[in-house]
């Protein structure tokens, strides 16, 4: 059984985003520790891309300073082994293709790329999922094969715009569904206008995986309101936001948002 | 199940939001692309509008100067608003107003795409927002002027290196905000699956009327032609209707600014490797851990780190040929083509030119070479002049 999935039996999940190394890994460390005492039921790990086109604003610039900051592939798998050893809330690593595919390959045409050296050196840190925003359900088979063999949960994503596609990729999903509430990218939204009722329910015809709502929301009011309808909820842009402002001071600010977001979906 | 593959390039790797946009738009292409009256009413737009074919001209003085080969020069300059972008973006702009879209928006390098967008938005009345890179509206602002001037709203984009691709990472992100009246018109033969294919489709009208053009003056195909090559629009028109051809040389230039053995660079395929970008598997410049490199070249229309999935797979089967031209190369080829031909070119043709000059002595006098003169050069006029150490106002 997949422990992302297990983490949904408690009741509806808070799934915090931040990016790796965004001030610096040591406050990535401290920041996952202190989310997962705060009530997160599954941890996503940004790891930062040159050209997130999937991400607003805000996500862009924790992506500029993780990656000025010198933070790499390599150090964000070391610092999760690291937390490993005391940390136990299911990980889950949200980055784009080319930074699995093209990981340790140093010939210029090899098809294969380095996409099982990722998933292996992944799953032996203590990775269970996988989320590539750029990777629709028609280029999966480049990467799912791949993350069963290492046991990690592909996981999918399904939008406003997807309609009849949601059947076809429900029933193939791991881990959770992620249901994008919004067009446009990811960033705080005052507003969600998106019938995420019927998404939800469309995903749920389709498959027993749990659903979780993410892209727009940042207060606890419209945390319980989205949980309400799914099984749990994702916030990243708010969270990136503080550690913005507070940088390597973030934690404990962080973990008062986490505890107030989960409290409200309880 | 993945569609669109050049060889192993291409695809559609682009977030689930976007992916019914693709298949609509694949699904009214492959409608209209057989369509009489949609060929009709683009090809009057082609020949009243544009003014094609544009001329195949012989260029004596440059043949005799080099002393190898007959040179002649496509003259995708001479379209209506300077360069080949011109072709594309009718043929999508038309393609959108059949498929009841409103607006359309595009990302721009040099400014020639988006100034082709603005143009054919304009005569088509359909709203238009063209993205372009910040660096990009400083060297090129006499096409932001344009581009405003046909009624098109120009974003400034000042992510990552404001530069092409951040131009390109942006509209694809507005695209995901705004879909259902919306079509992006992408400039060139890149991004995910049909794009590569339809971009393709509307530019080989170049290798189409080369051939009939060369059949009709010397009775025969031409033994190599030459384009310069950045996402590869203008290349894969010239070389489209010769890939079948095996006599036929086809060789890409690529920007290699000041030189493939420095960071400062945009030779793709001379410094690149494997890789998944905006929508397509090919190759890009990056780093090793995947990150994608900030490129340079001189030329804001080069000035791109990937390279269009079709000359990929033309690479990997070594149909055709890719050389990199140096900016120091591409000036001194700007201002040969100037004196000699009295034509201007276009900074990213000159890296054409470029190869054309060492090229063609090393060929026979009664080998043929068409050179593809992708646009023309007004808008290069300043920067040149800069690079030389003057200093003009526009």
């Amino acid at each position: 059984m997949s422990k992302v999935t297990d983490a949904f039996l408690k009741g509806k999940a808070f799934i915090p985003f931040i990016t790796c190394g965004d001030p610096d890994l040591e406050t990535t460390k401290k920041l996952v520790k202190a989310m997962e005492e705060a009530g997160a039921d599954v941890i996503e790990l940004g790891i930062p891309f040159s050209d997130p086109t999937a991400e607003g604003p805000v996500i862009q610039e924790a992506n500029l300073r993780a990656l000025s900051g010198g933070v790499t592939t390599d150090s964000i798998l070391d610092m999760v082994k690291e937390l490993r050893t005391t940390v136990t809330v299911p990980l889950v690593f949200m980055t784009y293709a080319n930074v699995v595919y093209s990981y340790g390959n140093n010939t210029k045409t090899n098809i294969e790329g380095g996409t099982e050296k990722f998933l292996q050196k992944a799953a032996e840190a203590g990775i269970d999922g996988l989320i590539l925003p750029d990777v629709p359900y028609e280029e999966k088979a480049d990467f799912q094969p791949l993350c069963r063999k290492y046991g990690i949960d592909f996981i999918s994503l399904i939008a406003p715009t997807s309609h009849d596609r949601i059947r076809t990729i429900a029933r193939e999903a791991e881990g959770f569904v992620y249901c994008v509430s919004s067009l446009g990218v990811t960033g705080v939204r005052s507003r969600i206008t998106t019938d995420i009722g019927a998404m939800v329910g469309l995903v749920r015809e389709a498959t027993k995986v749990p659903a979780a709502i993410g892209f727009g929301i940042s207060t606890p009011e419209q945390a319980k309101e989205m949980s309400a309808k799914a099984d749990g909820v994702i916030v990243g842009s708010a969270i990136v936001k503080i550690i913005a402002a507070h940088g390597a001071d973030s934690v404990p600010y962080v973990a008062d948002y986490v505890k107030s977001m989960k409290d409200a979906i309880r | 199940m993945s569609k669109g593959r050049f060889g192993i390039h291409g695809g559609q790797y682009i977030p689930e939001t976007l992916m019914n946009a693709v298949i609509e738009l694949e699904e009214a292409y492959n409608h209209y692309k057989d369509d009489p009256q949609f060929n009709e009413e683009l090809n009057t737009l082609f020949r009243e509008y544009t003014g094609r074919p544009s001329n195949l001209y012989f260029a004596k003085r440059m043949t005799d100067d080099l002393g190898g080969a007959k040179i002649y020069l496509k003259r995708e300059d001479l379209n209506h608003t300077g360069a080949h972008k011109i072709n594309n973006a009718l043929g999508q702009v038309l393609l959108a107003k059949k498929m009841g879209k409103t607006r359309v928006i595009a990302e721009t390098g040099a400014g020639q795409h988006g100034v082709a967008t603005a143009t054919a938005a304009a005569m088509m009345d359909m709203e238009c927002e063209v993205f372009m890179g910040e660096e990009d509206t400083r060297r090129q602002a006499l096409n932001v002027y344009r581009m405003r001037l046909l009624g098109a709203k120009v974003h400034s984009v000042t992510s990552g290196t404001a530069t092409l691709k951040d131009a390109v990472s942006e509209t694809m992100r507005e695209w995901t905000n705004r879909i259902a009246d919306t079509h992006y018109v992408l400039g060139s033969v890149m991004g995910p699956h049909p794009f590569p294919t339809i971009v393709r489709d509307f530019q080989a009208v170049i290798s189409k009327e080369i051939k009939e053009q060369l059949q009709e003056k010397e009775g025969r195909l031409p033994d190599c032609v030459l384009a310069c090559v950045g996402g590869g629009s203008n290349a894969i028109g010239a070389f489209y209707h010769f890939i079948d051809d095996p006599s036929v040389q086809l060789i890409g230039c690529e920007a290699a600014g000041r030189g493939v053995d420095t960071f400062e660079t945009a030779a793709t395929l001379a410094t690149g490797k494997l890789g998944i970008f905006h929508g397509m598997k090919s190759y890009f410049c990056q780093d090793e851990y995947g990150q994608i490199a900030p490129v340079y070249s001189i030329s804001a229309g080069l000035d791109y780190p990937g390279i269009g999935p079709e000359h990929a797979m033309l690479y990997d089967s070594g149909r055709a040929q890719y050389v990199a031209i140096t900016d120091d190369e591409a000036v001194d080829a700007f201002e040969y083509l100037s004196r000699l031909e009295g034509i201007i070119p276009a900074i990213e043709s000159a890296h054409a030119v470029a190869y054309a000059r060492k090229l063609a002595p090393t060929m026979r006098k009664d080998q043929i070479m068409v050179i593809n003169i992708s646009g023309r050069g007004d808008k290069d006029c300043a920067a040149i002049a800069r690079y030389r150490g003057e200093d003009i106002h526009e």
